[in-house]
């Protein structure tokens, strides 16, 4: 059993991959601007000509693409092919009102499952293995996404798409799933409904499962890991680059390996769109090396994390990128420092709390003030006075190593958190008034 | 025999407290005793009552309550009781965590409620000592 799908350019030297990624930006620019009237307009607007790019250090030149850009363009402006050469779409939820569609040729389909491919091998997967993938199939790139990897990997593969527990738990037990793919809730449910069914962690031949398409905590991994008698990993993707498997663990669980031979990645700052030096905080961008029909350039995320080229035990040499931290959009600046309300989330969840609580932010005497109220539940409520300010205390501690500021902790009664429209105000940033 | 306490989170806030108290008496529920401990985010209402899972249903769900056990030590109104009971506890290495007083209101006598790591500790001791506590059926006499 190999322990990489394309060993070559997965434990390529960096030259290596510096090379790969300058001869393919070259292209790439060349392509977009040549078929994609938009962003031409984009770069025509900055002063920018496709032959200003010579390396891919030249990428800090080129605009940015934000999901407004998505939305204006939509759905043919940034089309990078003619549509004879699309073989198919995927699309995101549109939930938030901001649907997106990606194209894809043969080839950008290919490369994205050999991501997927990758990611499956990273958990041990090979031609031996069952991979049961109950991602939604469909429109969602999870199924299709890891359905083709596992192909390419040559698993047995399950397309069960999601829902449905009773038959996946049946799939899962009579013919002897080796891999779960699915989003972690999922995950911790199935967990949770063989467990009700009496079923023992040894009792399935679950080895690995590949969990991504929402936030998830290290605690839901160890929980998970525990209830399915597994090694849980993450993998992270977007339709708009392509789908999961843009970046994916290795046995480590220390990051997500880029493959920075089809992604390229930058961190900047939110605020000023400057590119920060490896270890910032700050927003991911995405350029696509070689995808032809949707060939996103500097695509911002909105997701906030860290990228390491630290030396990873796996062998990989491709760039990690930490789980999101947060989004840019709901960044707060606390005395100069960033604090993002899902890193609130993250330590209340690990610390054993429900995830409802309040940030009040103030300033006092031209300092700002960071107070979190945080729901007590019936079970932690003491009726000793240490015990309740022990918590404040500890909580607080859990916060400042996270956040790296200290915020007062208030514990409040349940369902204290204001309310509007039935969805919890998280955030209140008296700040503003006074500006 | 311990008895049953309720213990309910007050937030510090204007009429918190009221609202608790509103509650419980338009109910007819006759506090026996109370204390309330404050900090300065929030109080600690402890209440003893003859009927204490009526009062926590009264008080409601959206109210973080929680019911444990104390002991209401019985003790004659006169310098040095409490010294002594608290001797016979200390000697026994029991550690008091928290305690309040109540005179009854029949026979004027005096108790105090004290909230222990080990009730039946406590109570093993005191007896042994020839000192009585209430059960929950005595808060209904006092």
């Amino acid at each position: 059993m190999s322990r990489y799908y394309q060993p070559e350019i997965e434990t390529a030297s960096r030259e290596e991959i510096v090379r790969i990624q300058n001869e393919k930006i070259v292209r790439q620019v060349r392509h977009v601007y040549d078929n994609v009237a938009y962003y031409r307009n984009l770069m025509d607007k900055k002063g920018v000509k496709p032959e200003d790019i010579k390396s891919i250090d030249d990428i800090k030149k080129l605009p940015f693409l934000s999901k407004d850009d998505l939305r204006e363009a939509y759905p043919y402006g940034l089309l990078g092919t003619d549509l004879k050469n699309c073989v198919r779409i995927q699309s995101t939820s549109g939930t938030t009102g901001k649907r997106v569609v990606a194209f894809y040729t043969q080839h950008d389909i290919d490369l994205w499952e050999e991501c997927c491919a990758r990611a499956i091998v990273a958990a041990g997967g090979s031609n031996e293995d069952v991979c049961q993938v109950c991602y939604g199939y469909g429109l969602f790139t999870g199924g299709p996404g890891l359905n083709g990897g596992s192909h390419k990997v040559g698993c047995l593969t399950l397309p069960m798409s999601s829902g449905n527990t009773e038959r996946q738990i049946q799939f899962m037990m009579d013919l002897g799933s080796t891999i779960l793919c699915c989003t972690p809730s999922y995950a911790a449910y199935i967990g949770e409904s063989l467990a009700e069914r009496g079923y023992k962690p040894e009792d399935n031949k679950l080895k690995a499962g590949i969990f991504g398409a929402e936030p998830w905590t290290e605690e839901m991994r160890r929980s998970i890991e525990k209830s399915l008698g597994i090694k849980a990993y993450d993998i992270y993707g977007l339709t708009e680059t392509s789908g999961p498997g843009v970046a994916f663990e290795c046995e480590e669980q220390r990051g997500m390996h880029i493959n920075e031979d089809h992604f390229y990645a930058e961190i900047i700052d939110p605020e000023t769109g400057e590119v920060l030096p490896e270890g910032s905080k700050g927003e991911l961008v995405f350029t696509s090396l070689d995808k032809e029909a949707f060939p996103l350039l500097r695509y911002r995320t909105r997701d906030i994390c860290i990228l390491s080229r630290e030396k990873c035990s796996c062998g990989r040499t491709h760039v990690r990128m930490s789980k999101p931290l947060g989004r840019s959009d709901d960044m707060l600046i606390i005395r100069g420092v960033n604090v993002f309300p899902s890193q609130i989330e993250t330590v209340l969840l690990n610390e054993g709390y429900t995830p409802n609580y309040q940030i009040i932010v103030d300033r006092v005497n031209n300092s700002d003030t960071l107070d979190i109220n945080v729901e007590l539940s019936p079970e932690q409520f003491s009726d000793k006075v240490g015990d309740n300010q022990r918590r404040e205390i500890q909580l607080g501690e859990a916060m400042r190593t996270m956040l790296g500021i200290k915020p007062v902790i208030h514990l409040v009664p349940p369902k204290t958190v204001v309310r509007s429209e039935g969805k919890a105000v998280r955030v209140i940033d008296k700040r503003k008034l006074h500006d | 025999m311990a008895i049953k306490q309720l213990s309910v989170f007050v937030e510090n806030k204007t009429g918190s407290l009221l609202g608790l108290v509103k509650k419980l008496s338009e109910q007819n529920v006759n506090l026996r005793a109370m204390s309330v401990a404050d900090t300065k985010d929030f109080g600690i209402l402890r209440i003893i009552v003859a009927d204490a899972d009526k009062a926590r249903e009264i008080i409601g769900s959206e109210s973080l309550v929680s019911v444990n056990e104390v002991i209401a030590v019985e003790m004659s109104d006169e310098a040095g009781s409490l010294y002594n009971i608290l001797k016979i506890l200390g000697d026994a290495k029991i550690n008091i965590e928290y305690m309040y007083a109540f005179t009854a209101s029949t026979d004027l006598g005096a108790y105090v409620v004290i909230r222990v790591n080990d009730n039946a500790a406590a109570e093993s001791v005191l007896h042994a000592n020839g000192i009585p506590t209430l059960n929950q059926e005595g808060i209904h006499g006092i």
